[in-house]
């Protein structure tokens, strides 16, 4: 399953809500807003580093450039358009707006 | 027709500040119409939607008790809520207008893999 979050972690629960849910093998793609979720060095990357023993994370590399988003969390892989549309193609999307 | 795909909607946002829950509900009806196997979760905020004695007279708003009362009419039956959603607000099932399915939040998330589509509301 790929959960989408678009949503600032610190605006919204969208995030730490999915992280509960996200099952084993899961893959979370964080977009638009929701890369802020990949900053190093934020009250959410201890979160994010103990859910990356479970589930995958990546950030849209786009989104990510747009915003000067340059020091990110060690387990988040940057992904470009392409490798969005191959994730989107391998799972079953959840989006959690 | 094809086979029934399984639908899972997922409400996470509060009834009467913005439109999704009360659209949400408008489109869980008319899938279920088409015959489709369609359940509910309420999530965050979206256990609000839940919550009985809402009067919406005083904000002008149709409000949607009523509908979600004949949601076993048109066989939506399975109501999923979020154990720790409930806890966060101060809720139990017994405030809750419809009966509902409490579920861990990991039970939940099994149940999403089970589903062909999921519409987030």
């Amino acid at each position: 399953m790929l959960h989408t979050i678009n949503k600032s972690p610190f605006e919204s629960d969208s995030l730490v809500t999915c992280l509960r849910f996200a099952q084993p093998g899961d893959v979370i793609l964080l977009l638009e807003d929701g890369v802020y979720g990949a900053k190093a060095n934020t009250k959410y990357e201890p979160l994010i580093k103990a859910a990356s023993e479970k589930v995958k994370f990546f950030a849209l590399c786009a989104d990510l450039d747009a915003r000067g988003m340059k020091d990110l969390i060690i387990d988040i892989s940057c992904v470009n358009y392409e490798g969005f549309v191959d994730l989107v193609v391998d799972h079953q999307v959840n989006a959690w707006l | 027709m094809d086979e029934p795909k399984k639908i899972m909607h997922v409400v996470r946002k509060a009834p009467h500040g913005s439109i999704y829950a009360y659209e949400g509900l408008e489109m869980v009806l008319i899938m279920a119409s088409y015959d489709q196997e369609v359940c509910m979760c309420f999530i965050d905020d979206g256990v609000f939607a839940l919550v009985k004695n809402q009067d919406t007279s005083g904000i002008e708003i149709k409000g949607f008790m009523k509908t979600l009362g004949v949601l076993a009419d048109y066989d939506v039956e399975n109501l999923y809520v979020d154990q720790t959603s409930l806890e966060e607000r101060g809720l139990t099932e017994d405030d809750l207008y419809v009966p509902v399915q409490v579920r861990t939040s990991d039970e939940l998330g099994k149940l999403m893999h089970e589903q062909d589509v999921l519409v987030p509301q």
